[in-house]
């Protein structure tokens, strides 16, 4: 009857089975010879908001697949490249300088019996699972912008179409409502900056509530990735403060209070980087794991009749996911404007 | 623990990734993007106020036209007036000129008429003289063809003087 409703309503079919069946990791319990293993939710949801040396390549009706991806090892005695396929399974590499082995998702340098030799110190610079997923967001972000960029070139001066007017809301968005209010007049030299922080921090959130491959990772929800943003900011605000910024962390109003509130302001210019950090990596991470968590529900009780009730929640979860997605971004952008702009701002 | 340890290699990774896009997209996509809204806002603008400007103009050259109108007629009016004053001062002091004259010839006219009559009086009173006398000097001569009348008449006339 409705050709239109019952497209809609297959995509969400689905979509609902994909958010199901083939989270990473939750094939692997029934791999192993058909031999049930306890099922341990932990172990899925860490691995799943963690980071990995495989890309899983999991899609709806496709099994699960693991496609291994470059480690890069700088060890005390040099680089050591090699692909990550070697370490399957828990096997042992032999590399040109040591021996490495995947210890808990982590490479591990190894000595002649196999045991874990702590004294070798090699930092993992690895291409993983999030390092590859973000090189892709990047790519995708360059490919959308560098076209709406010449979208303008080539319409100049007329109305926004196609991708372009999709985009143009967002940028204007940034500008009108995070970038103007707090920067003022000055807003021109950090727009750059705001928009890139924004869609990096936008595309990563979207890219990880799709179920599956390319999606399905946790790069926003991760330390490191937050971390860097956090310490752009924290440079950002610190590089380009002026001196009434200066003036009121190291001369605070009335003297006597120096030995409380330089102490108090020097934790300050460092607790609002990190207040970002926490606050993007909890938030994302927290959706994954509820998510996560909902969907293992089906197989701690062992029963298709869960189900419903699991998918229900899921896909709430999900539409909460995606106000998150935006909000967490735009939350990310709006304080990293409010902080540039409180230490820019001209008192008089 | 591992959840919260940043991973060196990540942190390495996405610090390049987050460059490259910064210096990429800031100088090919947000420069040329933002630059080109703004140049669409200010010509929208500028547009708008142009629209406006307009508009007041054309309500201005309205009001003008209109005051022209007005003056245009009311000079018309004052042109016909005049007009009109001129053409009744003519035709009155044509009126006038033409009576004056006429009353001049008229009067000539009559001058002339009285001179010829007074010649044309003294004429026939010199003939009339001259006839008078004719016939006077006819009757007397036949009068006094006998002698007897004369002395008669003379002896009236003497009788007369003697009354006297």
């Amino acid at each position: 009857m409705n050709l239109k409703l019952f497209r809609i309503s297959l995509i969400c079919a689905f979509f609902l089975l994909a958010s199901i069946f083939p989270k990473s990791g939750f094939s692997q319990e029934n791999a192993p010879g058909g031999k049930e293993k306890k099922f341990d939710p932990t172990t899925v949801i860490m691995e799943h908001i963690g980071d990995s040396h495989f890309w899983p390549f999991t899609f709806p009706f496709v099994k699960e697949k693991l496609i291994p991806l470059p480690v890069i090892l700088y060890t005390d005695k040099g680089l050591e490249i090699f692909s990550s396929g070697h370490l399957m399974d828990g096997a042992t590499y032999q590399g040109s300088y040591h021996s490495y082995k995947l210890e808990e998702n982590k490479i591990k340098v190894v000595d002649a019996s196999g045991n874990i030799d702590t004294t070798v110190r090699a930092l993992d610079f690895s291409i993983t699972r999030n390092v590859i997923s973000m090189m892709l967001t990047a790519a995708l972000l360059l490919i959308v912008f560098l076209n709406v960029s010449a979208a303008y070139r080539k319409r100049e001066g007329k109305a926004p179409k196609g991708l372009q007017s999709f985009m143009e809301p967002l940028v204007l968005f940034v500008r009108d409502d995070i970038a103007l209010p707090n920067l003022g007049a000055k807003y021109p030299k950090y727009m750059s900056l705001l928009l890139t922080i924004f869609f990096f921090i936008l595309i990563n959130n979207l890219f990880g509530i799709i179920p599956f491959f390319p999606g399905s990772y946790n790069l926003t929800g991760n330390i490191a990735v937050t971390a860097m943003l956090a310490v752009v900011i924290l440079f950002t605000v610190n590089l380009n403060a002026n001196k009434h910024y200066w003036k009121h962390i190291f001369m605070p109003n009335p003297w006597w209070l120096f030995p409380i509130m330089i102490p108090v302001e020097i934790v300050s210019i460092f607790s609002k980087p990190i207040a970002l950090m926490i606050r993007l990596f909890a938030n994302i991470t927290a959706g994954h794991i509820v998510i996560l968590s909902l969907i293992s529900l089906i197989f701690i009780f062992q029963s298709l009749a869960i189900a419903p009730v699991s998918i229900i929640f899921v896909v709430f979860m999900d539409m909460i996911e995606l106000l998150v997605a935006f909000l967490q971004a735009y939350i990310f952008t709006l304080l990293s404007a409010l902080f540039i702009g409180m230490a820019i701002e001209e008192h008089h | 623990m591992d959840l919260v340890t940043p991973a060196i290699g990540l942190v390495f990774w996405a610090t390049i990734c987050f460059g490259i896009l910064l210096f990429i997209l800031g100088k090919f996509a947000w420069k040329p993007i933002l630059a080109a809204v703004d140049e669409r806002e200010k010509s929208i603008e500028s547009a708008l106020s142009r629209a406006e400007a307009a508009k007041e103009e054309m309500a201005r050259l309205t009001s003008e036209n209109e005051d022209l109108l007005k003056q245009a007629r009311a000079e018309r009016d004052l042109i016909l007036r005049e007009a009109k004053q001129l053409k009744d001062h003519i035709i009155s002091e044509a009126k006038e000129t033409a009576n004056v004259e006429g009353t001049r010839m008229i009067e000539r006219a009559r001058l002339e008429i009285d001179n010829q009559k007074a010649l044309a009086m003294a004429d026939v009173k010199n003939q009339v003289a001259t006839l008078s006398i004719n016939i006077a000097e006819k009757i007397l001569r036949k009068q006094f063809e006998d002698q007897h009348k004369q002395d008669q008449l003379v002896a009236d006339l003497l009788k007369e003087v003697k009354l006297k």
